[in-house]
């Protein structure tokens, strides 16, 4: 039976200034879903929501995984569960090396209830995985001995998350922006490395500006937002037509979220 | 602290001979008496007394004026032989070093190994070959028995006893610690290691260290420490005196994991002469309170001096660490680099001296000082001072404080990290730049020992 990741009239606010207003989202195992809409409309709010950043103050509604309220649980049991943000600015960690971030990492999600401390998953099979995953996804094997994107350009970090994504087979995968400042052949290893690993197990919110990721990857459902909310549900088509005319016609068709949108740009 | 894990003690009901509390001549005398020295060295200790006495205490640094210098005991012996063998190391005392690996680790990658327990080295050891090339890896004590000119042209002239308050007490009641003369050219290429363990509490161990390495010699030595958990305070207070020959490479590393009722107040000094390399690696984890700042003197030009320190202040300790460096000569150089970590309440502080005398021209000296804060309850400073009577000298340096943060936690936390695991990882890797200038086991160590005071940490 497939999983559901449900979101419900989802309320956010940031330092007392209310950024989403009732996101309501259900997405399943196997489903690949773009989100899409003008910047700031809160799509990557909803991201780091969801995966679990401490500065967001959720002032309403719920977030569930197969029934298990989301909001209850810090960032690494979120991981545990099988929820992945692939981060649109992937952090650096001077120091650590890829492969023990990335072992600790999988021994982890692999292992939900393994306390600090506890054993790793063995060395010689890891470097197996790793060696193979890193290949598939065409990234050098040096990148394991490297810092965690320690002075990687912009495209390497973005592998670097979807390395992470492939091992680490997370049931829900939201990929923020992950082709937002990559060149052409950039954004088709990626869509290619994601396209590998998408299928039945695992469901794909991808929040992006462009078509391009979404060319590899069709999705089923493609959603706008606009200051806040989910204004439309449409398939592929949408995801196209929005490319293609930008957001116009969908804030004549949603004038009372437009002025919302228009309101928080003129405060700004 | 919960997660120290040497905080066992054995008894001391066996011991040979244990001085009765506090600090005057007679104690000073009554060791010496048992030590059987030459009147040279009891006048030696004498003099060290009265100038111990008549130093006032540090006001720097940190709270010192808290240590009741009477409530100590100078000298306590355990065993009463050194011995060659673990086996025939008296049973309550072997198991302990078991404990600590010792045994193991020498098996596996030591060229040689010497263990004090309170006063006295009650285990030594050197590779054969080592000892067939003329390598000398003794207790002191034997030293000043069996090499008495060799042992007189150097002892107390690195550090003379009233260098310090601290160093005037060593000087009058020193006992064990290491002597080691590398011959001209011989190359040791495993580490040779001690290993301080302190077993009772109000104890004062105060060893006494001795390390020349003659020219184009090279030698590393390791030590390390540990002190069981008692509600009152020992003292620990060393004096290292080195000296690097022309072409010499030494590299001195310390992994010092006192309890936290240890005061560690400890002298070292390096002389580094033309084109030698010392290096000081100096890694603080335990003790109350560590004061403790290296230094090298570069004699001749071509001289350089490294040191590498990591300290890390957790509840209830503060680390006052960091190096000296004393360009006397031309053309010598310079680096220091420090990293250091406060946590829970915890205070680390840097001081370092780079000091230039006239006529040391085309000096170079390097300081960089990286400092992580884990919490606000912690504190971090920075005192750097620079005496500089030469002006052609390029003199570098670079200080940064960081909060550690956020976005890192949250990004570790999303792949599965726990916040203590995340908050390990970053601060392992704060110091990886210096663990991996340490042999492997050593690095493997260090690591377990920073993942030790990372665990139950946060909420």
């Amino acid at each position: 039976m497939s999983a559901i990741l449900k979101i419900s009239d989802l309320r956010v606010a940031v330092e007392g200034k209310p950024i989403l207003k009732g996101v309501n989202l259900e997405i399943r195992q196997g489903e690949i879903h773009a989100l899409m809409g003008p910047n700031g409309c809160g799509k990557s709010t909803l991201a780091y929501v969801v995966a679990g950043h401490p500065k967001y103050e959720i002032t309403g509604g719920a977030i569930e995984l197969d029934g298990v309220n989301v909001l209850e649980l810090d960032p690494c049991q979120r991981a545990r569960l099988g929820i992945f943000l692939a981060f649109q600015y992937p952090v650096t960690i001077p120091g650590v090396k890829v492969s023990d971030f990335l072992r600790h990492a999988v021994s982890n999600v692999r292992n939900p209830d393994r306390k600090e401390g506890e054993g790793l998953i063995p060395m010689k099979d890891f470097r197996k995985e790793l060696k193979d995953r890193m290949s598939e996804i065409d990234i050098d094997s040096e990148f394991a001995r490297r810092y965690l994107n320690d002075g990687f350009s912009g495209g390497e970090k973005k592998r670097m998350e979807i390395l992470q994504l492939s091992l680490l087979r997370p049931r829900f995968a939201i990929l923020d922006e992950t082709d937002s400042g990559l060149d052409s052949d950039a954004v088709r290893a990626v869509s290619e490395g994601i396209n590998k690993l998408h299928g039945p197990h695992m469901g794909v919110l991808i929040i992006t500006h462009h078509e391009r990721l979404l060319e590899f990857n069709k999705p089923s459902f493609t959603h706008v937002m606009l200051a806040g909310k989910i204004v439309e549900t449409g398939d592929a088509s949408l995801a196209h037509d929005l490319h293609a005319n930008g957001y116009a016609a969908v804030r004549e068709r949603h004038p009372a979220e437009a002025a919302e949108e228009q309101a928080v740009t003129v405060k700004a | 602290m919960d997660d120290y894990q040497f905080g066992f003690h054995d008894p001391t009901d066996k011991y040979v001979f244990k001085s009765r509390r506090g600090l005057d001549r007679e104690i000073v005398y009554q060791i010496s008496e048992l030590k059987k020295e030459p009147k040279w060295m009891r006048d030696f200790r004498i003099s060290s007394l009265e100038t111990f006495f008549q130093k006032p205490m540090p006001s720097w640094g940190g709270a010192v004026e808290e240590i009741d210098f009477q409530n100590i005991f100078y000298y306590m012996k355990a065993a009463a032989n050194l011995e060659k063998s673990w086996e025939d190391v008296p049973e309550d005392i072997r198991k302990t070093y078991d404990r600590l690996g010792i045994p193991e680790a020498e098996k596996k990658y030591l060229a040689g190994v010497k263990a004090q327990y309170e006063s006295e080295v009650i285990y030594g050891s050197l590779q054969e070959d080592l000892a067939k090339q003329g390598v000398l890896f003794t207790d002191t004590d034997s030293a000043l028995r069996d090499h008495p000119d060799l042992f007189r042209e150097y002892f107390g002239k690195i550090i003379p006893p009233n260098d310090n308050k601290f160093a005037a007490l060593n000087s009058a009641v020193w006992s064990g610690g290491s002597f080691i003369y590398v011959p001209p050219g011989v190359k040791i290429e495993f580490p040779l290691q001690a290993y301080f363990r302190i077993n009772s509490e109000n104890m004062g161990q105060f060893e006494r260290t001795l390390i020349i390495v003659d020219e184009g010699a090279s030698a590393h030595y390791v030590e390390g420490c540990t002190a069981p958990t008692y509600s009152s305070e020992s003292l620990h207070s060393a004096v290292v005196e080195i000296v690097v020959k022309r072409g010499g490479r030494f590299r001195y590393t310390t992994i010092q994991n006192w309890s936290n009722n240890v005061y560690n107040l400890v002298t070292k000094r390096a002389m580094a002469y033309g084109d030698s390399l010392m290096e000081w690696v100096d890694g603080n984890l335990g003790s109350k309170l560590t004061m403790k700042y290296p230094s090298i003197y570069l004699m001749e030009p071509g001289a350089r001096g490294e040191t590498l320190s990591i300290a890390f202040a957790n509840h209830g300790q503060h680390q006052d660490a960091g190096a000296k460096m004393v360009h006397c000569a031309p053309n010598t150089s310079s680096r220091v680099v420090s990293k250091s970590i406060s946590k829970g309440g915890g205070r680390a502080s840097y001081r370092g001296l780079v000091k230039v005398e006239k006529g040391a021209t085309n000096c170079k000296s390097n300081v960089v000082c990286d400092a992580l804060i884990l919490d606000s309850k912690s504190r971090s400073d920075t005192y750097p001072y620079i005496e500089a009577e030469d002006d052609q000298i390029s003199l570098e340096h670079e200080a940064s404080v960081s909060k550690i943060g956020e976005e890192q936690l949250f990004y570790l936390m999303s792949r599965g990290m726990t916040e203590a695991e995340a908050s390990a990882m970053i601060v392992t890797g704060f110091i990886e730049p210096l663990v991996k200038e340490l042999p492997m086991e050593y690095a493997v160590e260090m690591n377990r020992l920073i993942e030790l005071q990372m665990e139950g940490s946060v909420g």
